[in-house]
């Protein structure tokens, strides 16, 4: 079963319906033992980091997140969802994270106009399956204040906005997408594509 | 490098679009979703619905298309009109909207931009303006479709409409709307310089050059249009080419 996190936040039905145009058909949950027991598991996420986290603490479901995390399936956290992998936030004060990428959520620099809203296009810095379909530059639709400041290890690719702002991190099985690729046209239909190939190959080799 | 949007804007009435029929080519289409998407495929960037259905009655009806968007299209739209409550905003972004317009409720009570943007982000709120021109160098904010002066000034309004968290501002110019003359260059200068959200530039396109001086003189991050574009007079792709010509960046 694939599993998107239900935590009582952010507009997941465009998120289910471009999945499922990405061959990957979900359920909508916040079962504990669904989420475990999933095959692959996404975390969307509009909003504060703070309610986010708590959210999902009230309901168990950061520890059912992480077992998850630890059968090597895959994990992808979008917006939100993403920056909720990292250890540490500062969004409204200073929130630990799922702790499944080193790296802190810090705010974006003052003399940018905040959010970054818009479409930015995206500079690739490591080849990885996720990305077969994508070339430099293209563009994707970004909505967020802050931004994951790390070693940039997990960093596939990134885009500029005062910063270098990672835009596709990956540690092994943790995939994050900092912007929507359910709202990025075509581009963003064609990353989810390969994710879905992604993830039927773990599951037709597993 | 963030580029400039380019935002068409329709008007919908009972679920239907409004001046949909002017399409030469795809005749009687009215369905917002089918509009939508031929948009988004022409490379709008994103798309403002406006819904204008007068009766409170018919209004749950008639916003039932953004459901119907939202399935249909994979970029990011607004959904404005007659927005009063902040279960209006729940019920728009339940519905798949990205982001929700206010206007004149939030004049009436401006701590419904903070309540939204607290319980959904900024980037969810944004601000319409209705602004007119009352002497020079200044305007004042308008309701009711642009016939109360609201003794408000348009500077002080966006100042604080976006310190009470609104993520964005759409600035109408109710001298400019449908002269085709151009925008308000002058009203959007002193927007885009003193506030720290994008500002979207709305009323008076009507030639290419018109969206060219908006993005490069007075610096918006979008330009919303209705007319041009559904009256075929400016295609969304020929728009681009121009600007892009011009040293503006844009998503081709």
């Amino acid at each position: 079963m694939n599993v998107i996190v239900d935590y009582g936040l952010g507009n997941i039905n465009s998120v289910q319906t471009a999945l499922k145009k990405a061959g990957i058909d979900t359920v909508i949950t916040d079962d504990k033992k669904k989420i475990e027991n999933a095959e692959f598991v996404l975390l969307p996420g509009v909003g504060a980091f703070r309610d986010a986290i708590g959210l999902l603490k009230e309901k168990g479901l950061d520890i059912a997140i992480k077992k998850f995390a630890d059968t090597g399936k895959p994990l992808v956290g979008i917006c939100l969802g993403m920056q909720l992998l990292y250890e540490k936030s500062y969004e409204y004060g200073e929130y630990d994270g799922l702790g499944l990428i080193p790296g802190e959520i810090v705010k974006l620099e003052k003399e940018k106009k905040i959010p970054h809203m818009g479409w930015n296009n995206l500079k690739i810095k490591k080849d990885d399956e996720l990305l077969k379909y994508l070339k430099q530059d293209m563009y994707v639709y970004f909505v967020h204040s802050y931004y994951a400041k790390s070693s940039n290890d997990e960093m596939l690719a990134y885009t500029e906005y005062g910063e270098i702002i990672p835009a596709i991190v990956r540690k092994g099985n943790v995939i994050g997408f900092q912007f929507h690729p359910e709202k990025s046209g075509q581009v963003g239909a064609n990353l989810l594509k390969a994710l879905g190939e992604m993830i039927n190959d773990y599951i037709s080799s597993n | 490098m963030l580029t400039k949007r380019i935002i068409p804007c329709l008007d919908v009435r009972n679920g239907r679009v409004v001046k949909g029929k002017k399409f030469d080519d795809i005749i009687d289409v009215e369905d917002p979703e089918i509009l939508g998407k031929y948009y988004s495929d022409m490379g709008a960037d994103e798309l403002v619905f406006y819904d204008i259905t007068a009766s409170n009655e018919k209004r749950g009806i008639s916003l039932e298309f953004v459901e119907k968007v939202a399935k249909k299209i994979n970029i990011p739209f607004c959904v404005g009109g007659g927005v009063k409550t902040i279960d209006d905003f729940v019920e728009i972004l339940r519905k798949g909207a990205d982001k929700v317009s206010v206007n004149s409720a939030a004049v009436k009570n401006p701590d419904l931009i903070k309540e939204a943007s607290e319980k959904f982000g900024n980037q969810c709120v944004v601000l319409s303006i209705d602004a007119k021109k009352v002497d020079d160098n200044k305007w004042h904010v308008f309701v009711n479709g642009g016939r109360t002066d609201t003794g408000l000034d348009v500077i002080e309004w966006a100042n604080k409409g976006t310190a009470l968290g609104a993520g964005e501002i759409v600035v109408n110019s109710i001298d400019e709307d449908g002269m085709k003359k151009g925008y308000d260059i002058e009203l959007l200068k002193q927007i885009t310089d003193i506030v720290n959200v994008p500002v979207i530039a709305s009323g008076g396109a009507g030639e290419m050059k018109h969206f060219y001086d908006a993005l490069k003189s007075a610096d918006v991050d979008g330009v919303l249009a209705a007319s041009v574009f559904h009256y075929k007079e400016i295609s969304i792709k020929e728009l681009k080419d121009y600007l892009k010509k011009k040293g503006i960046e844009v998503r081709i």
